[in-house]
């Protein structure tokens, strides 16, 4: 790219810079745009106007009838409780992955990324075998009269599944990064080996956990493949809404899965806002 | 005589509770790691291989020659084979033009081609229908040109390539960072076109995390079943891919045959993790 050309254009607002490079500029910023304009900008513009044929009193009525108001509940109440253990439990993986040695560890830490590389249609079959009543730990607690596959806790063990790399990720450079003299000095001046987490510790990795969370949660809420498979799909007990949008489709209702999607997609868009403001929040510690 | 032990004693004991919380700490979080890897990973990763072996590898062999079965792998196949390319392309493009130029707005367009990853692969099928389908905004003009895309191969293609879209420019971008622009500038004041400074400048710098993006993607390529299964309608030897055949073969109580089919995408899973490893470590 010429830099003359670069530098004019600079100063100039975001539009009319995209529009100057792209007659100024090499084929490598047309493909980009034109491929972005086809593959997202004309899709979201072919939903939102749909969903602006609806009018608002109808679009209010059905972004909150029984039913999707009950698969909000079920979908986000356990996208979060399923985060939140990914939160607990990622942040203890990727400790010991940091801190500690033992056998089998460059396999434990590449088997973390699994769920990112199995299909969630296999995830979800071979969860729904493993944690129904026969399976080999559905087995275990279906004595207490737990059933954990085609119900809400088997929706909550997928999206565990799926939202699992998320926090390990996160966290592990950030930790990897932390000095240990700090800590050392910590111990020197006697504070206990729990002091040192709280006080010297979490604060710094607090900002990454969040953001792993918020990953893992955002992944876990927009989930189809895994949760549509251990689910039993039934209303007012364990249907999601992405499912609800399939079943609405399904049914050749439209208008109706136009407006849940719509509702989905501002959702996904408000969390993402939030991991961007998380991690600038994340960059304060950056030296 | 009896005094003297005591002093000793007071030294010893806090020296052996530190030894003491030094030995059993470490053990008991990994094991706590591990049981928790074990019942959300490795269980049902393991269970995958137990259950397509259970009945010998006859059984597995011969549902892996049923038609069905044969025309679902090679669409997927298909679909890999052209939307990896495609994202491949898009990819460098996009991470080219946002390393070597710094304008406003940037940070917002590489969140923007994040969104795939942040809309739910049902959303993303249903704005496909609302774009190519019957009466979507281009249906009219499809329809009476006899263009079919909803519940045909374009759609489950296009799908493939939304959901695959932000891996090659988010891995590549930071190498082409690292790389720099000097040696391309360099090449460029000797008199290289930008097709030649592209082949033998910048590619060889970039090569491992390119091929690490290309990785990625061709795992979530192959192995999506949300946005595909919106748009392809499900039908047996024509717009059925891996995925779809899983679940549609364990809906039908054929789990034997859903399960040959889910070992074959986990394996592929298994080696994309090798490779990964690999790669991370050339990138390092």
């Amino acid at each position: 790219m010429n830099s003359s050309v670069s530098k004019s254009i600079r100063s100039q607002s975001f539009p009319l810079q995209v529009w100057a490079q792209l007659k100024a500029s090499s084929w490598a910023w047309r493909v980009t745009i034109g491929y972005l304009f086809l593959m997202l900008i004309l899709p979201i513009s072919a939903m939102l106007a749909k969903a602006a044929t609806v009018s608002p009193d109808k679009f209010w009525a059905i972004a909150t009838s029984p039913v999707a108001l009950s698969t909000y509940d079920v979908t986000f109440t356990t996208s979060f409780i399923a985060a939140l253990i990914n939160g607990l439990f990622g942040t203890l993986i990727a400790w010991t992955l940091v801190r500690y040695d033992f056998p089998l560890k460059r396999v434990i830490e590449a088997s973390v990324d699994l769920p990112f590389a199995l299909p969630t249609a296999v995830a979800g079959l071979t969860i729904a075998t493993v944690y129904s009543k026969t399976g080999w730990v559905g087995s275990l607690v279906a004595p207490f009269g737990i059933q954990i596959a085609f119900s809400r806790l088997g929706v909550g063990v997928a999206m565990v599944f799926i939202s699992l790399p998320f926090v390990v990720r996160t966290v592990q450079p950030v930790l990897q990064e932390i000095n240990k003299d700090i800590e050392e000095a910590a111990w020197c001046l006697g504070a206990s080996p729990w002091q040192t987490f709280w006080n010297v510790i979490f604060p710094p990795l607090f900002p990454s956990i969040l953001t792993g969370v918020a990953l893992g949660f955002s992944r876990a809420v927009g989930e189809y493949g895994s949760t549509v498979i251990v689910a039993s799909n039934t209303p007012f007990k364990d249907l999601i809404t992405p499912v609800l949008v399939f079943q609405r489709l399904e049914q050749f209702d439209v208008p109706g899965a136009t407006v849940i999607g719509v509702v989905m997609l501002m959702i996904s868009l408000v969390i993402l806002f939030s991991i961007n403001l998380l991690q600038a929040w994340g960059r304060r510690y950056d030296q | 005589m009896t005094s003297n032990p005591q002093p000793l004693n007071m030294l010893d004991k806090p020296v052996n509770d530190r030894n003491l919380k030094k030995s059993w700490v470490p053990t008991l979080l990994i094991g706590i790691a591990v049981v928790y890897l074990g019942l959300v990973l490795y269980i049902p990763a393991v269970n995958v291989f137990y259950q397509a072996f259970r009945l010998g590898t006859g059984a597995f062999v011969e549902n892996l020659t049923k038609p069905e079965f044969l025309s679902a792998a090679s669409l997927t196949l298909m679909l890999a084979l052209i939307a990896v390319p495609i994202n491949v392309v898009f990819g460098l493009c996009a991470a080219w033009a946002l390393t070597r130029n710094r304008f406003w707005g940037r940070s917002f367009l590489l969140s923007v081609i994040d969104l795939p990853f942040s809309i739910s692969p049902v959303v993303a099928g249903l704005m496909l229908i609302l774009l190519y389908g019957r009466s979507g905004w281009f249906g009219p003009w499809l329809n009476s040109n006899n263009i079919q895309i909803i519940f045909a191969f374009p759609g489950m293609l296009l799908a493939t390539m939304f959901v695959s879209m932000p891996f090659v420019v988010r891995e590549v971008i930071p190498v082409l960072e690292e790389a720099g622009a000097e040696q391309e500038e360099a090449a460029a004041t000797l008199g290289a076109s930008e097709w030649q400074t592209f082949w033998h400048v910048t590619l060889p710098n970039i090569r491992w995390g390119l091929l690490y993006g290309v990785l990625l993607t061709n795992a979530r390529a192959m192995g999506e079943f949300g946005a595909v299964s919106v748009v392809s309608g499900n039908l047996s030897q024509q717009t059925q891919s891996l995925p779809l055949f899983v679940e549609e073969a364990y809906k039908q109580y054929q789990t034997e045959s859903a399960y040959s089919a889910a070992v074959l995408l986990a394996f592929l899973a298994v080696v994309t993790l090798v490779l990964k490893e690999i790669l991370e470590r050339k990138i390092e």
